[in-house]
């Protein structure tokens, strides 16, 4: 074949028409990437979309079929539940008008609690053998799937928008954001079986640790699902706050540190919140760092209210967070986050002894799910 | 394309798969005739030309055809939702008996376990927890 090719560099091409094919077929490909390329490129975008939705549609369809069976096996119900949890899972709940931002917090908290109500009530008609814990367990399986649906929704939505409209920028906004997209559905599919199972979860690291200090202690109901005790930690009194569990709950630790506070008219030394945080790649899991201020996620209501609380009385504030993954976060427990609890409560008691006196009262709450966490 | 089916399971469709083995049976037909032109017709450079052609071509498809087979298998084993094992750790409160068993559902942190097996006393569910084997370690 070399010598052949050799011969030919010196002939004319009109003396071999073949040698001309791959000139041509050069020329040709310089034509089409130069009127087609963003075509092109749209064309591979749309593809890796398309893979995705496949993907996630698989997911959702998976997540789906094990929320039916688990509300079947536990729940009992008389009726098929399949129509009943479709409809759920179209559930939405509208953001309070902030034109006017005073007052939207209280606002915002009565929409979520007339949401929590509806899907209490929605959980004890499909599932009316389910005791409290396998109810609120239900509830988080639904709201896990819930956010597989409407993930897959709104990669959908981009994607026709995307073959619909033929706009490099439309395609490229979602297809930009994939990975990520798809490391959260894939944190909620897991997510899915730990609640089905009423396993704990990564969030649950904060409700552990308290559960820990708590464990052995009489408890007390204080707020909406949350529960405290008081102990002796390092010759102070304090009072530790959880949800209240082993049922997929984070309660209301605003209205929990609120009670106590006024409870004790303001008396109070410092107050530690540990709560499970995000962290950045290249940080460990199950890091533990200190800080200040409501280490607390959520949409801000009961971090709203503890800020209140605090201010109102010049409480210190302190925090102390356990870093970890999005999917470690909604996914069952990591042995390094259980092991570092005990760092945690260390820190606590370090914290407590230097910062405040002998006899003086402290509030510890422990903030996240509690599933899979008694107390 | 990867299609659900009813049971869970990913199944690859029909006209794919036969197209998959129309390639690569025209591969391997296009490398057989390159060759055997190669040898029957030594001297006959416009035959030895198209061989080189074929032989060419017949390699890239078979190239390409692996790849994609390749991308199929990965995409279907990536479609699949992994659950790592989930571990109960129960320990005896008076003799401090260790024991680690898979999960079971109804257990919670916390909660009484059963009876210890080498004293006899109650037991507690310590922890519940899912273990991940060490990645490679990070440069940075």
């Amino acid at each position: 074949m070399l010598t052949s090719l050799q011969g030919k560099v010196a002939a004319s091409p009109l003396d071999d028409p073949l040698s001309l094919i791959p000139t041509l077929f050069f020329y040709g490909i310089f034509v089409v990437f130069m009127f087609y390329g963003q075509r092109l490129q749209m064309w591979v975008m749309l593809r890796e979309v398309e893979n995705s939705l496949y993907k996630l549609k698989y997911i959702k369809e998976e997540g789906r079929k094990i929320t039916i069976e688990t509300i079947k096996e536990i729940g009992k119900p008389q009726a098929d539940p399949t129509a009943r949890v479709d409809r759920f899972l179209e559930y939405f709940a509208i953001a309070p008008q902030s034109l006017d931002p005073a007052g939207v917090v209280w606002k915002l908290e009565h929409i979520l609690d007339v949401r929590e109500t509806r899907f209490k009530d929605e959980v004890k008609l499909m599932a009316p053998a389910a005791d409290q814990t396998q109810a609120n367990n239900l509830e988080n399986t639904l709201e896990a799937e819930m956010a597989l649906n409407y993930i897959y929704k709104i990669i959908r939505h981009f994607y026709l928008l995307g073959k619909k409209t033929y706009s490099l920028y439309v395609i490229m906004q979602i297809q930009m954001q994939l990975p990520l997209i798809m490391r959260e559905a894939e944190a909620y599919a897991s997510a899915l079986k730990a609640f089905a199972y009423g396993q704990p979860i990564g969030d649950g690291a904060g409700a552990l640790v308290a559960a820990k200090l708590m464990h052995g202690s009489e408890t007390k109901k204080i707020a909406t699902d949350c529960v405290t005790a008081t102990v002796q930690l390092e010759g102070r009194t304090a009072y530790i706050i959880k949800a209240e569990g082993p049922g997929g709950n984070v309660g209301k630790p605003g209205d929990a540190i609120k009670t106590v506070i006024e409870e004790n008219h303001g008396k109070i030394a410092m107050i530690v919140m540990i709560d499970a945080a995000l962290k950045l790649e290249g940080e460990e899991v199950g890091e533990v760092a200190e800080g200040v201020g409501a280490a607390i996620g959520g949409p801000g209501v009961d971090q709203f209210k503890i800020e209140e609380s605090v201010l109102k009385y010049h409480i210190p504030l302190h925090a102390v967070i356990i870093r970890e993954d999005v999917g470690d976060a909604v996914s069952g427990m990591r042995k390094e986050i259980v092991d570092a609890t005990d760092t945690a409560i260390e820190r606590i008691k370090q914290l407590i002894l230097e910062r405040t006196k002998e006899g003086d009262k402290v509030i510890i709450a422990g903030i996240g799910n509690t599933i899979g966490v008694g107390q | 394309m990867e299609e659900t089916a009813n049971n869970g399971k990913v199944k690859i469709p029909m006209f794919v798969l036969l197209g998959m083995v129309v390639i690569l049976a025209l591969c391997l037909t296009a490398i057989f005739w390159a060759v055997q032109i190669f040898y029957s017709s030594p001297e006959d450079q416009g035959a030895q030309t198209w061989a080189g052609w074929l032989l060419l071509g017949g390699v890239l498809a078979l190239a390409v055809a692996t790849y994609a087979l390749f991308q199929i298998r990965r995409k279907m084993s990536s479609l699949r939702i992994e659950i790592p094992p989930i571990t109960t750790t129960v320990e005896c409160r008076k003799c401090g008996f260790k024991n680690v068993r898979a999960f079971q559902r109804g257990d919670y942190i916390f909660k009484e376990g059963e009876r210890c097996q080498k004293c006899n006393n109650n037991t507690l569910i310590t922890a519940i927890y899912r273990e991940i084997k060490d990645k490679e370690k990070q440069k940075f």
